[in-house]
């Protein structure tokens, strides 16, 4: 087959993610960003407003983590590799652009779907089963890959430090969990708040657990949907062309 | 994978050029590798030898001009000409997380050799460059030689038609070195050419079919080393010592010495007419009652021919 054949890129974009998970799973970032800091977000949260409902903190806690883990590796993975000199060998290999972004998305989306166990655990333990499950795991499954694209599309700008990257991309990150639907439903915002909340692909993902978990939505599921892989396929295209563009500038 | 098709060069680059802000880097540099021909890249420090390398790989895009590899263009058909080559970069480390055994099962699978014939290359490649002991270890704990034996494992492991070398050699131990030239010339024996860039004059001397010297981002000269020094010949060193051997330095004023210098308890003599020279130099003795201990003429080197050419070691007396 010829190497430039879509299934054969596809392999190797394969092979891209396999290493990707082998080496970055039990790095710092995964765990503290994805797993740790909204745990603690989410007990924080959870303790000083104790009026809300179990199921709504549980769906709460699904998106911030799915959202903060898929954010958490991607972005990391290219200056990483540039500092730890990986990536001359890497991008001397017979692999698009395109290819060498799916592998490194397809790690970060496994990761984003993996650790969506640990709240939907911590849910099944206080009791909370979510209504419709299968739509959950869509839902999880599409937002991993759109976060997964924002966070590539975070790592654009050619710096090799990864601690530059994580804190531009927390700079971003965290803002947006407020604005998102998380901790607040996304009716009680004012005005200017529901208006960022529409542009925040995060606040649709909150929607769909919301429906999944404890039956509630603000925006039509399909609307939901929609917006999460129109958000993908941007972040993605555009992640794609900036890499292009910077990749030779990291080496 | 070994592909039949016909083309006589390996590598044409015609025209090629680089610049980093207000440097240029490489300078509409234009040149050809033959199929089979092991290719030296010379010159000093900043010359353009890395940046030429990795544009040739694909790592970095020309600004100008253009490459191909075995007929295929690095720009506009990067994964057919990627596809042929094996790299190792100048500061390339596999990855440190894994062991030596994934690393190249990675770049199996980056270059689409199945899995059951890149497990035997690797196997063989670990074996001849005595790493299959510690193929289950993280590369972590591997010393720079160990390390550059890997990245060279990883580079062939599907066998590639062209190989590109950025310094494979700096600042390993004699071994490792001997077991990297001595894996070259096999490979070359084989039938694969080599692209390699290094400071080593001697193993580019014993290397190389041919040689380019780079200077400023472009190539000064490019010819066998044996015709390079050839080139020199007109100028002779001549070695000599005296007993005692505290000589004054009126030596380098004798009619005909270009240029007289002191190696330890030698003196180092350029000239372009070794006979009268040698006549004067025994008549400097004489005047002076010194006894002669060591007198012989030597052959220019590739280090001569590459100091004139790159202008870069004066003849300091
Ligand atoms: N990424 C870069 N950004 C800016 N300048 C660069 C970059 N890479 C190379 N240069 C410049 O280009 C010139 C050529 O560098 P290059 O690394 O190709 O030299 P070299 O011949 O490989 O040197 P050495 O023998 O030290 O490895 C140098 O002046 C260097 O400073
Ligand atoms: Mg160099």
């Amino acid at each position: 087959m010829s190497p430039e054949h879509i299934i054969e890129q596809a392999k190797r974009a394969f092979a891209i993610a396999k290493k990707d998970i082998r080496i970055y799973y039990a790095k710092g970032p995964v765990v503290i960003f994805g797993l740790f800091m909204p745990l603690f977000l989410f007990l924080a949260f959870a303790a000083g407003n104790r009026g809300l409902s179990m199921p709504f903190l549980i769906s709460g806690l699904l998106a911030m983590t799915v959202f903060f883990t898929a954010t958490a590796v991607s972005p990391v993975i290219q200056p990483w590799e540039a500092q730890a000199r990986t990536l001359e060998r890497l991008i001397a290999c017979p692999i698009t652009m395109k290819t060498l972004i799916a592998g490194d998305m397809f790690a970060s989306v496994l990761f984003g779907i993996g650790i969506a166990i640990v709240p939907l655990g911590i849910g099944l333990i206080l009791g909370i089963i979510p209504i419709h499950p299968l739509l959950l795991i869509a839902g999880i499954i599409l937002a991993s890959i759109c976060f997964s694209s924002l966070g590539l599309l975070l790592s654009t700008p050619a710096t090799n430090v990864p601690s530059n990257i994580m804190m531009l991309s927390s700079l971003l990150k965290f803002p947006l969990i407020f604005i998102s639907g998380v901790f607040i439903p996304v009716e009680q915002l004012p005005f200017v708040g529901q208006v960022l909340a529409v542009c925040s692909p995060l606040t649709y993902f909150t929607d769909i657990a919301r429906y999944c978990i404890m039956g509630t939505n603000t925006f039509p599921l399909p609307v939901n949907f929609a917006a999460l892989t129109v958000f993908s396929v941007l972040f993605t295209a555009l992640a794609v062309r900036l890499h292009a563009r910077t990749v030779s500038r990291r080496i | 994978m070994k592909e039949a098709d016909h083309h006589q060069d390996a590598i044409i680059a015609t025209n090629l050029r680089k610049t980093f802000a207000d440097i240029v880097a490489v300078d509409s540099i234009s040149f050809s590798v033959k199929r089979g021909e092991i290719f030296g890249l010379l010159g000093p420090n900043g010359a353009g030898k890395t940046t030429t390398a990795r544009m040739l790989t694909g790592v970095i895009s020309p600004d100008g001009g253009n490459a191909a590899i075995f007929g295929y263009d690095i720009v506009h058909t990067p994964i057919r000409a990627k596809q042929r080559c094996g790299v190792v970069p100048e500061t390339a480390n596999a990855y440190s997380d894994l062991s030596a055994w994934q690393n190249l099962m990675l770049m199996g699978e980056l270059y689409g050799v199945p899995k059951h014939y890149a497990e035997e290359r690797a196997k063989t490649l670990l074996g001849a460059l005595g790493l299959l002991e510690r193929k289950d270890q993280k590369v972590q704990g591997f010393s720079k030689g160990m390390k550059q034996r890997l990245i060279l494992a990883m580079a062939l492991l599907h066998e590639p038609d062209l190989l590109f070398l950025d310094e494979p050699t700096s600042g390993l131990d004699v071994q490792s070195t001997q077991l990297i030239t001595g894996m070259l010339r096999e490979l070359n024996d084989g039938g694969t050419t080599i692209f390699l860039t290094t400071h080593n004059m001697e193993e580019a001397n014993r290397l190389c079919n041919r040689v380019a010297i780079m200077r400023k981002g472009e190539i000064a000269a490019i010819d066998s080393p044996e015709r390079l020094k050839m080139a020199i010949e007109r100028l002779h060193t001549i070695e000599v010592s005296f007993d005692p051997a505290g000589t004054d330095d009126k030596l380098a004023s004798l009619p005909g010495i270009k240029s007289a210098r002191r190696e330890g308890d030698k003196w180092m003599i350029t000239t372009e007419d070794v006979d009268s020279t040698i006549h004067a130099i025994c008549a400097f003795g004489v005047e002076h009652q010194l006894k002669i201990e060591v007198l012989r003429t030597l052959a220019p080197t590739l280090d001569e021919a590459f100091l004139r050419v790159t202008e870069g070691g004066s003849y300091e007396p």
